[in-house]
């Protein structure tokens, strides 16, 4: 098992929550920890893995970080 | 029949003139950059009598389109010596719109030691003389002028910055809840104060109102217009939930988020300055979380911000102001921001160019960073009241680093770069470089792109590839936005959803009887960023111009991003 941290913002926060440590199992790709969250694909805007911008089949490792962003639309 | 209208401060008179077919098709900055180029000396002293103020509505102001509103101010700029185009929302375009007045025209000097007003209404323009608002605060200006004009005045006023002629001073609009909206780039209050104009008030009274060629057409591609707006998750949810300020995160997320005068590129209170943050103050305190700057506005990203009774501190309280003073000159403390904020607006001064300066003077000794309180001090008693320090302050983030010998100068072309660190995303650096107007975030916009995928996929905001041309293709097109009258969020749509452009063309030609096609939008685009850039050749800037200060070349945490792009990569940028 792996422990990974997920930070969420903006609409993802309702009714989830703003951080949380998750173990899952090894080898898990960031697209499945998004739909564990329960985040559709579409409502994605931007997807980070340890601050750095990461594909949706990319697998994590112990200890990463993933912030997850809807589509914003700037300032 | 629309028609421009002049006004000549040196010899006090005023006139109305015919549209020239050449400017029939132009609107809000493809006209005043146009009028700028075509009619001011490149060279001229900014807040000499050869520099001319003008005014412009989007094409589409004063129609039922959503988020047409927007007003366009051009002149030298004083503090970059570049054109400058500088928009904002309030009631102003859709007034003069609405009486027809396709632009206003200040030209000249006035002779005498005196200060004047201008009134606009169906008959044209008037001049007056002014004593009674003169040194007031822009707040100040707007309650007396209500009184003296009655409440659905509109204004466009100075506050004591603009008069002192400083390199921040701002011109205010009013919107329509009688608070202040701002043309806050490159110093055009020092122009409008140079003329000793204090505020021009507008009386749409028997307008003739906006007539449309083909009223059926008009309405069935104002509704595509927006549902675009409204069906787009980020104008139609994350903007009117958040504000601007949703930002905030996202950018420290990246990586990106200026911090201690552009020395790091996150900070730690980055929660405590969030959107998300903002929402939940606003809502406890019983402050509106959704406001439009202009009536017709559907996003709403604007907001009415209260201190903890409930009573008013600011609205328009945007992302670029809260990082610039949050974050980048370390406050941290969204009701002190806020209270910054509301100064600002009432002294007249740009919220991001001086809230980059304060970073500056931070790092300089002049106060410490993060020491709010002070900030606010030093805002009211020494800009305001254009002590010599103020002066200083007053002048810019490129003047004070001079005066105090700091090399950690975050300014190009003279102008504070606002709230994005361009190592981080670079996109957004070629766009600070290379256009015409000194670093501004929204001449085009490539945090979308860079970060979230906007037009389809996500142009790595770290790498070099493809940024020159997605700044070259957001420039352009943000021209045609901005001409139009149309709301700078607006690009979202416009970048993904197809429906988009034709519908926007379909207004065109509906309101005017014009024959354009999609391809109007590069191509205005183009050819009115070569005449901003020839204006500046003539003001005697080159390709050496278009450069980043020399300190982003040093890494940034946490990516220790550099900026390493050569010369010839930025020049690439004018190669169309």
């Amino acid at each position: 098992m792996m422990r990974i941290t997920v930070k969420l913002y903006a609409s993802f926060r309702d009714g989830r929550f703003m951080e949380e440590d998750q173990e899952h199992p090894d080898g898990i790709t960031l697209r499945q920890v998004v739909a564990h969250v329960g985040i559709g694909d579409g409502e994605l805007g931007m997807s980070l893995v340890n601050g750095c911008h990461a594909t949706m089949d990319k697998p994590l490792s112990d200890g990463d970080c993933i912030f997850l962003f809807p589509m914003l639309s700037g300032g | 029949m629309d028609k421009i209208v002049r006004v000549n401060m040196s010899d006090l008179t005023t006139s109305i003139e015919v549209v020239p077919p050449e400017w029939a098709g132009l609107g809000g900055r493809a006209l005043t950059s146009t009028i700028v180029a075509g009619e001011v000396v490149p060279t001229c002293h900014p807040l000499g009598e050869n520099n001319k103020l003008v005014f412009a509505p989007g094409l589409l102001s004063g129609t039922a389109a959503a988020n047409t509103g927007r007003f366009s101010a051009g002149a030298k700029s004083p503090l970059t010596g570049t054109i400058k185009e500088s928009n904002a929302g309030g009631l102003a375009a859709q007034m003069f719109a609405r009486l027809g007045i396709k632009a206003l025209i200040i030209e000249g000097l006035p002779k005498e030691d005196k200060w004047y007003s201008l009134h606009v209404n169906q008959d044209g323009v008037s001049i007056a003389e002014e004593t009674e608002l003169i040194g007031k605060g822009n707040f100040a200006v707007v309650e007396t002028l209500e009184q003296r004009l009655g409440k659905k005045v509109g204004i466009l006023t100075i506050g004591p910055a603009g008069e002192m002629r400083m390199l921040s001073a701002n011109i205010s609009v009013k919107d329509s809840d009688s608070r202040l909206r701002s043309h806050g780039r490159g110093g055009l209050g020092a122009v409008m104060g140079s003329k000793r104009i204090k505020f021009i008030s507008i009386d749409d009274h028997d307008a003739p109102g906006v007539k449309l060629v083909d009223p059926d057409k008009f309405k069935a591609a104002a509704r595509t217009l927006a549902k675009a707006i409204l069906d787009h998750p980020g104008t139609g949810q994350g903007l009117p939930t958040f504000g601007t300020a949703e930002m905030v995160n996202i950018i420290n997320a990246a990586g990106s988020l200026p911090t201690r005068n552009f020395t790091y590129g996150q900070f730690e209170g980055h929660e405590d300055l969030s959107g998300e943050t903002m929402r939940e103050i606003i809502i406890a305190r019983g402050g509106k979380p959704k406001h439009g700057c202009q009536p017709g506005c559907i996003i709403q990203c604007s907001q009415v911000y209260t201190d903890e009774d409930g009573t008013y501190v600011t609205s328009g309280f945007e992302y670029e102001t809260i990082e610039t003073m949050g974050a980048n000159a370390c406050v941290g403390n969204l009701d002190l921001v806020a209270r910054a904020d509301y100064i600002m607006d009432d002294i007249g001064v740009d919220s991001i160019e001086t809230s980059v300066t304060f970073g500056v003077a931070m790092e300089a000794g002049v106060l410490p960073f993060g020491d709010g309180r002070e900030v606010l001090r030093i805002l009211k008693d020494e800009i305001g009241t254009g002590t010599p320090l103020g002066r200083i302050l007053g002048s810019g983030a490129g003047n004070v680093g001079k005066i105090y010998g700091v090399t950690r100068v975050p300014v190009v072309k003279n102008q504070a770069i606002p709230a994005y660190d361009p190592r981080a995303i670079k996109g957004i650096g070629i766009t600070y470089a290379t256009s015409p107007m000194g670093a501004d975030h929204t001449a085009g916009y490539t945090i979308g792109h860079n970060l979230m995928g906007c037009g389809g996929r996500i142009i790595d905001p770290l790498k070099k590839d493809e940024q020159v041309w997605l700044s070259r293709h957001l420039q352009t097109g943000q021209i045609s936005i901005d001409s139009v009258g149309l709301c700078h969020f607006v690009g979202f749509p416009m970048e993904d959803n197809p429906e988009f452009v034709p519908a926007l063309i379909d207004l065109l030609n509906a309101r005017f009887g014009f024959d354009l096609t999609p391809a109007w939008i590069g191509d205005i685009g183009v050819a009115i960023l070569k005449t901003e850039r020839a204006f500046n050749i003539g003001a005697g800037f080159t390709n050496k111009h278009d450069r980043l200060p020399e300190f982003f070349r040093e890494p940034m945490l946490p990516h220790n991003a550099v900026w390493d792009f050569t010369d010839e990569e930025i020049d690439e940028f004018w190669n169309f």
